[in-house]
């Protein structure tokens, strides 16, 4: 399999003026990341330990084991500094940035999360970050928004199509192709050209060698499956990635099925984010991938109660790991994730991000078929999606929630 | 090379190659506008088929695609447009890939490349296709004897100059300046050093991003280029609409005609080759 490749997936669909800088970042992906060239990745490790918080512990879940009749593990990203796995992956690539001399950094965000992370690491090491961020979506995670200016970034509103995730994509990659020569773009997931799916797991792939060692420190074995969820991919990556050699080891990825899995091909919409799942195979945001797409190939506006999920695409190596039967792609919809959002938070007294509680809602749904082992990855914290889940709540009756009326009109 | 028509209606004067987006704001208004900016002197005319995630496309482009998809634009429909058409010269579909991808019952470019065809096009731009991702594309192209267009850009060095060289056929698509497409005041610098780098290519030398107006073009002929490319400034006189000056055929027929008279105006200031 070619390098920029991933079986028929992945590859670098881009514009001619950002194929140098394409070219540019390749060379040190091999250098700096895989050859630690300068001692990089030394750096890189050093600097997730003292300013990010690693290692994050691997939980044993009391109250879920009990619940499931099974050993539940959370590896809890939401522990990482900035409250999301985010941070592996923001903190490596700026600085590659600055390692590559680049002084400028962009960034494209869809709950916010990586975009904090991105103006996190940005601050800690004096570069200029610019946001681009969805218009719907700033409206949706105004605490994030707030948080990336703290830090420094200018978050710059995108109000073209549904004004989320995928239109701040393509802005980004605007931005670039006019400014390449001195700046980086900071891709959020596994997803975009070659080399950046590889090199966004590489940098989240410590999920997992973490985890692996934990696990195995704490039941003296592998775990019979790792549960996480899915919106581009790139927690889910990192959380797979040192058990896809384990056979034994069952990896589900768990997408936002919003309201519905059916389409609407008239109206351009499908009201669920479930692109491994639902989609067919194409070519977007520099990949060909499996995608959200009409029947001409135009690109759907996706859907989920969860901003982090909301993305037509999905990174290509989880599409390949979904053909060749390694992962499994499972999805459950904004109901059941907002009944676990409230049902961890009582249970465990962990407030998940509403993309994490896609994957709660897999484990109370399907608990029995996971073997004696389970792992949730905790992607993040859920401090972000309150006001979202205040107002989602209130629409509907959901067992173990806190009495809405106090809540209604008041925020 | 090729000696398509493309390349042919590149060989002689300076060409002026219009852009439009296909269905902006409605198939029978594209006609009418496509004849308008013949008559005012276009050797080549690259219709737009509107993708959802434009990427290389500044705001004026990305509006003109939102408002052909919202009238319906399809494929089909744009291939539809294309046979109905009946102008003389040869129509360069600009698309993205995932269009073309995704074409038709079979996997793979041949069903869009075979449909295009018989609709009367004769080549393509695709600008989110480098030539490393071109090869399915390519051979179709061929199969069908269409042209496949190439990108240069500023950033464009080195090995990746002879990757395109390898690759390009009808003309190659010197982009002036780095970022989006969109009109502006000036031309750049930039132009003048891409269009060194390719001096010694075999295949004619289009240039747009940011060309508006008669000087520009005149400048950029002068600078050796064998065309240019003009979209933005075209497609915001079709926002636009009617207004006291004209209807939108009418001021679109007139800046054709004052974009072709600088290119050639350019032409004719160009230093004159020695005879022996």
């Amino acid at each position: 399999m070619s390098q920029s490749k991933f079986g028929r997936y992945g590859g670098q669909y881009v514009p001619e003026a950002l194929m140098p800088a394409i070219e540019e970042l390749e060379d040190a992906y091999q250098r700096y990341i895989l050859e630690n060239e300068d001692g990089f990745m030394d750096d890189f490790r050093t600097r997730l330990r003292d300013f990010g918080g690693r290692p994050t512990p691997l939980q044993h879940a009391e109250a879920l084991s009990a619940r499931y009749d099974r050993e539940v593990y959370l590896k809890r990203e939401d522990l990482l500094h900035g409250g999301a796995h985010k941070l592996n992956n923001a903190l490596g690539q700026a600085l590659l940035a600055k390692y590559m001399g680049k002084e400028r950094i962009i960034a494209e965000t869809g709950a916010g999360q990586h975009g904090t992370a991105t103006a996190m690491a940005c601050a800690h090491l004096g570069l200029d970050c610019e946001i681009y961020m969805g218009e719907r979506d700033i409206n949706r995670q105004r605490p994030n928004v707030f948080r990336m200016r703290l830090n420094g970034a200018a978050v710059n509103p995108v109000t073209t199509g549904r004004g989320t995730l995928k239109e701040a994509i393509s802005e980004t990659m605007r931005d670039w192709a006019t400014s390449v020569e001195d700046t980086h773009y900071v891709i959020g997931s596994v997803v975009g050209p070659h080399p950046f799916p590889r090199m966004v797991r590489d940098f989240q792939a410590v999920i997992s060698e973490e985890a692996r060692g934990q696990v195995i420190e704490k039941t003296g074995g592998l775990p019979d499956s790792v549960l996480a969820c899915a919106g581009g991919g790139s927690n889910t990556m990192g959380a797979f990635h040192q058990f896809v050699g384990e056979e034994g080891v069952e990896l589900y990825a768990v997408e936002a099925g919003g309201s519905s899995l059916e389409v609407d091909e008239d109206g351009g919409v499908a009201p669920n984010s479930a692109s491994l799942s639902t989609g067919s195979e194409g070519v977007l945001h520099g990949a060909r991938t499996k995608l959200l797409q009409d029947s001409d190939g135009q690109i759907m506006e996706s859907h989920s109660v969860s901003s982090g999920l909301d993305y037509a695409g999905v990174g290509p190596e989880l599409a390949y790991l979904v053909d060749e039967g390694r992962v499994t792609p499972v999805n459950v919809d904004d109901d059941g994730a907002l009944e676990s959002f409230h049902r961890l938070s009582q249970l465990e007294g962990i407030i998940p991000a509403l993309e994490t509680a896609h994957a709660f809602a897999f484990l109370e749904e399907e608990y029995e078929t996971l073997g004696e082992v389970v792992i949730v990855n905790v992607s993040g914290r859920g401090d972000k999606d309150l006001e979202s889940v205040i107002e989602e709540t209130a629409e509907r009756d959901i067992e173990n929630a806190p009495e809405m009326d106090v809540f209604r009109g008041g925020l | 090379m090729s000696g398509s028509r493309i390349d042919e209606a590149l060989r002689g004067e300076p060409a002026f190659i219009p852009y439009l987006a296909a269905g902006d704001p409605d198939v029978e208004s594209t006609k009418e506008y496509v004849r308008a900016l013949v008559r005012g002197g276009a050797d080549i005319v690259e219709l737009g088929l509107p993708f959802s995630e434009p990427i290389a496309e500044g705001s004026t482009i990305q509006n003109a695609i939102v408002r052909s998809l919202d009238g319906g634009m399809t494929p089909d429909a744009y291939f539809d447009l294309v046979e109905d058409l009946d102008v003389e010269v040869p129509i360069v579909c600009m698309t993205y890939y995932n269009l073309i991808y995704r074409y038709g019952s079979e996997e793979g470019p041949e069903s869009f490349v075979r449909r295009a065809a018989e609709a009367g096009i004769d080549g393509f731009v695709v600008p989110d296709l480098p030539a490393e991702e071109s090869d399915p594309l390519r051979e179709a192209c061929d199969s069908y004897g269409l042209d496949l267009v190439f990108i240069v850009a500023p950033t464009t060095r080195g090995d990746r100059l002879k990757r395109i060289m390898d690759q390009v056929s009808g003309y190659v698509y010197v982009q002036a300046r780095l970022g989006t497409t969109g009109a502006r005041t000036d031309v750049s610098e930039q132009t003048d050093m891409s269009l060194g780098r390719l001096e010694e290519w075999d295949v004619p030398k289009a240039v747009g991003f940011g060309i508006s107006e008669r000087e520009h073009a005149e400048r950029i002929v002068a600078g050796g280029a064998d065309g240019i490319i003009v979209g933005s400034a075209l497609v915001d006189i079709v926002a636009e609409g009617d207004t006291d000056d004209g209807t939108v055929a009418e001021r679109l027929e007139r800046k054709a005609r004052e974009l072709k008279e600088g290119a050639l105006a350019g032409a004719e200031s160009r230093p004159q080759p020695e005879r022996p």
